[in-house]
């Protein structure tokens, strides 16, 4: 076993575990954090994508303690329980940018990640070809799209709360 | 995955030490080839030895006509890299190839080379450009270092460091993507530097990235599609398997030189 410290979602956790954990086991399993989700655990779908220092992963690709010392965001950490939803959620919501639901937490990361790197002003063609490594098998994406282009907008000053 | 231990060294030294000591380890740098096929079972390090974070190992540099590159730069570090998209844009145009932003966001030049992945990007263009591979130990000239799928030059106990890549006047990548996989099905890499011009094939060859001496040899006159009109490589040799047979893999060796010449 071994020591892991995390900051998640702007709280600092400690755990116990074996080298093999997955960042994505430690999220869901040791701290119940169950909003990530696994769709293929082979690195493939997104399902799975956090922020790690401020950066899109697929933590089913990362081990916990690879992210020892860093800081992690999860879907959870997006908006306060009892504040409004983020502008990307709203913007899911409202755009009708799901359907299962399952692919959605990693859409959103993603999303958010995508306004971060790239700017409030997203084309299709750029929405899409990020969307790469996101796979949803409901929706048809169109409204993901949408979802994305709005949400980045709405994003505009959108300070995360702390 | 099977048990191993976990060390997070400080530097590559240390690194290098523990890998010495134990010949089952394996190092780690983004983790995004290794952790897939420790899933898989494929792999069975006693030991991680994680690199990833050992500092100042990521760094893009000008040296003269070169650009020096850490083992540890992550794809997305070397596409958005303005060093990079100045003076040799054909390799940052490749790095934005790779897998999707998430990947580009772990995996290393450094991971990439030691893994040689058959369908990979990055050999490519280190075969394509005459890179050198830098070491803790030596340099490695790129005709030198692939040695076969999954294969190359370095000793158990060696780690790259840096890798230095030539400025070429004209160089383009252009890649067949698996459309499943984003890997390249086939992927060209064309290059001309003064005299010297190299045509790097990476996803094709049953033998790993190689180069083609029949198309550098008829590129000698002009750097420039019309020189290889209606050539082909020959398909023994080239990988077959459910996504393509060796004849298509051949024959598009052929449609993408051309289409990189064209673009370089
Ligand atoms: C979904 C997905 C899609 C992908 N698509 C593509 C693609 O389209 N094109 C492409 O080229 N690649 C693709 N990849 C592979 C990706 O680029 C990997 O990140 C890269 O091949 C390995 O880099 P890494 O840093 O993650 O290496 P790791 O997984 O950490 O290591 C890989 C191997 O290299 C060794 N190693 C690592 N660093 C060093 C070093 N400095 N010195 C010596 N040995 C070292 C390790 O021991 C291990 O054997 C994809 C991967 C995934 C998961
Ligand atoms: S669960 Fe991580 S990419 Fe699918
Ligand atoms: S909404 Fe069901 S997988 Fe995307």
């Amino acid at each position: 076993m071994a020591a892991v410290s995390i900051t998640v979602n702007g709280k600092a956790v400690t755990g116990d575990v074996d080298p093999r954990t997955l960042l994505v086991q430690f999220l869901r399993e040791n701290l119940r954090l169950t909003g990530t989700h696994v769709g293929c655990d082979t690195s493939q779908c997104g399902c799975c994508i956090v922020h790690l220092d401020g950066i899109a992963v697929k933590s089913c690709t990362v081990l916990a303690l690879q992210a020892d010392g860093g800081n992690v965001l999860t879907i959870e950490g997006l908006a306060k329980p009892d504040g409004p939803l983020h502008p990307m959620q709203e913007a899911f919501r409202e755009n009708h940018g799901l359907q299962c639901g399952f692919c959605t937490p990693g859409m959103v990361m993603t999303a958010v990640d995508m306004v971060h790197r790239l700017g409030n002003e997203l084309d299709e063609k750029t929405i899409r070809h990020e969307l790469d490594g996101n796979l949803c098998r409901c929706t048809g994406y169109h409204n993901i799209v949408k979802a994305i282009a709005a949400g980045a907008k709405a994003m505009k000053g959108y300070q995360q709360p702390a | 995955m099977y048990a191993f231990k976990y060390h997070r060294p400080g530097t590559i030294r240390q690194a290098a030490n523990l890998l010495a000591k134990n010949p089952e380890a394996k190092i780690m740098a983004g983790g995004h080839s290794l952790l897939p096929v420790m899933k898989l079972r494929l792999a069975k390090p006693s030991d991680i030895i994680d690199i990833g974070r050992v500092e100042g190992m990521n760094t893009i540099e000008l040296k003269g006509r070169s650009i020096v590159i850490g083992a540890l730069a992550r794809h997305i570090e070397v596409a958005n890299s303005k060093t990079v998209k100045d003076a040799l844009p054909a390799l940052a145009e490749v790095a934005g190839m790779i897998g999707d932003p998430a990947v580009r966001h772990r995996g290393t030049l450094g991971g990439s080379l030691a893994n040689n992945d058959p369908n990979a990007d990055y050999p490519a263009v280190v075969l394509g450009l005459g890179a050198t591979i830098i070491t803790n130990k030596r340099r490695i000239a790129a005709d030198d270092y692939f040695t076969g799928m999954f294969s190359t030059a370095l000793e158990p106990d060696e780690i790259i460091t840096k890798v230095s890549f030539p400025l070429a006047k004209k160089a383009a990548y252009q890649k067949f993507r698996h459309p499943a996989s984003g890997f390249a099905l086939v992927g060209v890499f064309v290059s001309k530097r003064g005299s010297d011009i190299r045509v790097a094939v990476t996803g094709a060859g049953s033998n790993g990235v190689f180069r083609v001496k029949a198309f550098e040899e008829a590129l000698k006159k002009r750097f420039s599609p019309k020189s290889i009109e209606g050539m082909t490589v020959p398909a023994d040799g080239m990988n077959t398997d459910i996504h393509g047979s060796a004849e298509y893999r051949a024959h598009l060796v052929g449609v993408m030189a051309r289409r990189a010449l064209a673009a370089a």
